[in-house]
């Protein structure tokens, strides 16, 4: 349990098992397989990667052509240029027809790190949740990133993989079960749920302890299928807590915290508070003081948390 | 070679009543780009109207989705879905929309209407022909306008580099956008050696409306043997409706009732 991985690690090592196991599936990476590390699948099975260069459009139109003729195409790159740069061709040539195109991105959110604001995403979910026939799966840790892999091959259509570049504690073990449209409810409280996603899901389990130091009982549901939503488990957390929070790397506008927001009002409207990033671009900084900077941190979940118990 | 000109001349019928029908539509790149789509999909293609999906049909991506129309009359034409679907163009509930989507309409294998994303598709599409040892060939019919896109070019040098000659593109040179001249608006030229400097096998048809300067080019393009080919073929826009000739305010909007009936007479005469 206190190893670490990267979600984008976890995924160029299972697509080598998956590959293995299905022959149509291809990998296309457009100049970052080192960084996505697609890579790994690239040494495995060289016949079945294909590097389009610097040219995501390209990367996901491709992809397209070959989802036509059966193939299932991997495409990767970062986040911020396969949701941003290659958007409308993910639109118009993949959703649109529902072509069967798993993009794995890697590098969202701010804990690109280094890199700064222009390669940080913090609005590829977002941008992927709007478009209809997608599927937008947001994996907590490398297990879950293994689960959410096989069961984007199990659908056929288009999927969205949100991964990562930091290491992350691995929090589930081999046995962990996913299912999309499935939240999981990790933690079991009284007076208010936590709702996260991706890397997000450590912090929410250490607010919840730093809670309990305070006398309140958190829920933690994690997340990790962000279309669809588990719409049942969030009524169920508004009707049994009274209060939510979420809490997501991403932009507070149109992620997780807008998706939620979605839910209750339809369904059961109570106090809501969202962590994220509070409509700015990022920067540079090392991992840690950049989620401090930010707002993302367990503690930030801790005053949101109370905050919103305060308004119900 | 008469059955082909009869077959056009039906095809640039339909266009013009179902264009006519909706009220809006393209008959200008429609009708330029007739006879290519004729002498494919009537003398070239492997392609089977009771099987639209054989898998190991040839396959036509209409790049320059715009021109529907003539996809539509070419298909019907052939049997894919009767002549009468014709008259639904672009209404609501059709399978014929304004672009062509791949799961409504029988025969259409590409679903397209945003410029420059069929030509990548297409080299995605030949790259698993490669991939499968397939022997098909993958035609992509692209405007000229639609050569300022920068994803043709990343699909351009991909295709070169992977060196998918099962990829003929064509390209429907009428000059025309639907701001004006090409030339005028943002110049492509020169196309040829734009082409050729990507890596692709090169051929010019002087005039883009004969079956045998078609025929000759396609041909030849199917014998490359390491690169693609693009086919520039040199059009009319509007070709065979006097008024709709080498005018780009017929890019992309519907005649009248009158207009259909001119448009008519001149191609029945």
């Amino acid at each position: 349990m206190a190893d670490k991985k990267s979600t984008r690690q976890a995924y160029g090592e299972y697509l080598v098992k998956l590959g293995e196991k299905n022959q149509n599936l291809v990998v296309l990476d457009a100049d970052l397989s080192g960084a996505t590390k697609t890579n790994i699948f690239k040494k495995a099975c060289p016949e079945r990667h294909f590097n389009v260069g610097i040219a995501e459009a390209n990367l996901m139109g491709m992809s397209a052509g070959l989802a036509t003729a059966g193939k299932i195409p991997f495409a990767s790159t970062f986040a911020i240029f396969g949701a941003g740069r290659a958007y409308e061709i993910i639109r118009n040539s993949i959703c649109y027809p529902k072509l069967n195109v798993k993009i794995a991105l890697t590098h969202s959110g701010i804990s690109v790190g280094e890199d700064g604001g222009s390669h940080q995403s913090i609005e590829d979910i977002a941008l992927m949740r709007v478009l209809p026939n997608m599927t937008v799966l947001s994996p907590a840790d490398a297990v879950e990133t293994e689960k959410m892999m096989d069961a984007a091959m199990a659908i056929d259509g288009p999927v969205y993989i949100r991964l990562g570049r930091s290491d992350v504690p691995v929090l589930f073990n081999e046995d962990y079960q996913f299912e999309i449209g499935k939240a999981g409810l990790l933690k079991s409280g009284e007076d208010v749920t936590i709702v996260a996603t991706g890397m997000m899901v450590g912090p929410a389990m250490e607010a919840a302890d730093l809670l309990k130091i305070d006398a309140v009982s958190a829920s933690v549901l994690n997340m990790g299928s962000i279309k669809p939503i588990d719409v049942t488990a969030i009524k169920d957390a508004a009707v049994n807590t009274g209060a939510l929070v979420t809490a997501e790397e991403h932009s507070i506008i149109g992620g997780l915290g807008s998706a939620v927001a979605e839910v209750l009002c339809d369904v059961a409207p109570v106090p809501l508070e969202r962590v994220g990033v509070k409509d700015l671009f990022g920067q540079s900084g090392k991992v840690a003081p950049l989620m401090e900077k930010y707002g993302l941190t367990a503690k930030d979940i801790v005053a949101a948390a109370k905050k919103a118990i305060q308004r119900k | 070679m008469a059955f082909l000109e009869e077959t056009v001349r039906g095809i640039r019928k339909d266009i013009v009543k179902m264009i006519g029908k909706a009220a809006s539509g393209h008959p200008g790149g429609s009708l330029s780009s007739a006879e290519i789509l004729t002498l494919l999909y009537f003398e070239q293609m492997n392609v089977d109207e009771n099987n639209p999906r054989k898998e190991d049909r040839d396959r036509f991506v209409l790049s320059k989705g715009h021109a529907a129309p003539v996809l539509y009359a070419t298909l019907a034409a052939k049997g894919f879905f009767p002549r009468a679907e014709l008259e639904n163009l672009r209404q609501l509930g059709s399978i014929l929309q304004g672009h062509p989507d791949m799961n409504k309409v029988p025969g259409v294998d590409m679903s397209t209407g945003s410029l420059g994303q069929g030509i990548s598709v297409a080299a995605g599409m030949a790259l698993a022909g490669k991939m499968d040892n397939k022997d098909h060939k993958i035609y992509a019919l692209l405007g000229d306008g639609e050569l300022q896109e920068g994803l043709v070019w990343e699909a351009a040098m991909a295709a070169s580099h992977y060196q998918l000659n099962n990829l003929i593109a064509l390209v429907d040179n009428n000059n025309l956008q639907i701001d004006g001249a090409i030339c005028e608006v943002m110049s492509p030229f020169p196309i040829d050696s734009k082409f050729e400097a990507f890596g692709w096998n090169v051929i010019t048809v002087e005039d883009g409306h004969d079956f045998d300067e078609l025929r000759t080019a396609v041909e030849a393009a199917k014998k490359s043997e390491d690169k693609p080919t693009v086919i520039i073929c040199k059009t009319v826009k509007g070709k065979c409706v006097s008024f709709m000739e080498n005018n780009a305010g017929w890019h992309g909007k519907g005649p009248n009732a009158e207009e259909v009936k001119q448009a008519l007479a001149e191609l029945e005469a």
